[in-house]
């Protein structure tokens, strides 16, 4: 296996196509737990966690079941049923397994079901046809980009609320708006690599 | 079961206006970015978002009774997945253009949190006229927001509509960049506080006279 198209991949998918910033995903979490630095690390060790094992688990679906069956068109619905059913029992077995674990990180795990990037990612990989290290690779990528985008935002934030912003402004305005500048940071990344 | 008492036409004002999905509630923000960047794409959006919250909601509505609460959240699941395939393959083949740039986000219509709400809040606990009411005020509230993100975007960014070229000269590039898309949205934002503030002044202006 080529690792240096792994580690492209890597890269790519957390600098230059970040989620958050270009693609424009997560968006919902992204502004509703980055407003402590603590939570915004929880949940970006959780989502990188699940990123990755919902990609490997939905590949090994997508080839060995979805396409021998020819029923790929099937993907949205099979692919939200396996990251439901992955969600829920990891949320079971670590309430079982590691109690301290579960109270810090299990309100995460809930929230993660609904969120597009956990669904877009193994989207993107059948769309694609990335092979399963591939896969991995890019669910990683992604996980870690959406985990720098969250402390980047979280630590902004923090320090934004004992700024004096106009009363219109205040709260998710001002973040969209931050997130904005952030974006065009973000944009300086394109052309790092071309894959 | 909590029924409601509001009129169709006052739940369907409500969706649009008061409990707007983008503006008021920020759920479902991920598509108000993405897909503004022309109006074509936002209306798009928006018509596909319609489709789908209203018929979940009827769906639901009308299952709500055979539906054990223990399971409602996969069932939900199932049905918003069944009508986004749906809309997802009729773009695919009717609206080609406009789906090679917007599919991914189509798809993820399955992760709206406004759709899923909607079906837990209000569908599973009323009969079928008033939720298909809210069903269409809160799509249509959804689109309204997309039309209007979108014609800023489009017109600043590229100085046209729809395609058309309106303004000549210059346009803002930033605009339809990424980084538009968040600067947009957030002005916006603040316009709809601060118009609402005008308007809440105004009103106890009125009052204490």
């Amino acid at each position: 296996m080529d690792f240096e198209k792994l580690f492209q991949l890597v890269i790519a998918a957390s600098l230059i196509n970040n989620f958050v910033f270009t693609r424009f995903l997560g968006l919902c979490i992204f502004f509703g737990v980055s407003k402590k630095m603590e939570t915004a690390v929880g949940m970006s060790i959780t989502f990188t966690a699940v990123m990755v094992i919902s990609a490997a688990l939905s590949w090994v679906v997508f080839k060995y079941i979805m396409l021998p069956l020819d029923i790929t068109f099937l993907k949205i619905i099979v692919f939200i049923g396996i990251i439901a059913a992955f969600v829920q029992s990891a949320d079971t077995i670590m309430k079982k397994v590691s109690p301290a674990l579960y109270y810090k990180l299990g309100i995460y795990l809930a929230l993660i079901t609904t969120n597009c990037i956990i669904l877009a990612v193994p989207l993107i990989n059948s769309g694609e046809g990335y092979s399963f290290l591939e896969s991995m690779s890019f669910g990683l990528g992604s996980g870690l980009g959406f985990a720098l985008a969250l402390v980047i935002m979280a630590s902004i934030r923090e320090k934004l609320e004992l700024a004096d912003i106009p009363a219109p402004f205040r709260g998710l305005p001002i973040s969209f708006i931050v997130a904005g500048l952030l974006a065009l940071a973000f944009t300086g990344f394109s052309g790092l690599i071309t894959l | 079961m909590a029924h409601t008492d509001k009129s169709n036409w006052e739940l369907i004002k409500n969706g649009m206006f008061s409990e707007n999905t983008i503006f008021r509630m920020a759920i479902s923000l991920c598509p108000s970015i993405a897909v503004t960047n022309s109006l074509k794409n936002g209306f798009s959006m928006g018509i596909a978002v319609i489709f789908v919250q209203t018929m979940v909601n009827l769906t639901v509505s009308l299952i709500r009774n055979f539906i054990n609460p223990k399971i409602r959240i996969p069932i939900f699941m199932l049905v918003i997945a069944g009508y986004v395939s749906i809309i997802d393959m009729s773009m695919a083949a009717w609206a080609r253009p406009v789906y090679k740039q917007i599919g991914l986000y189509i798809q993820l219509i399955v992760a709206f949190a406004s759709i899923f709400a909607r079906a837990e809040v209000f569908a599973v606990k009323n009969r079928v006229v008033p939720s298909i009411a809210d069903g269409l005020g809160m799509g249509i509230g959804f689109f309204l927001a997309m039309i209007v993100i979108s014609f800023f975007r489009e017109l600043l960014g590229k100085g046209s509509l729809w395609g058309m070229p309106i303004v000549s000269g210059n346009p803002l590039l930033i605009m339809i960049l990424p980084a538009g898309g968040f600067f947009a949205v957030g002005i916006l934002m603040g316009f709809f506080n601060w118009m609402d503030a005008r308007i809440a002044a105004r009103k106890t202006a009125a009052e204490t006279t």
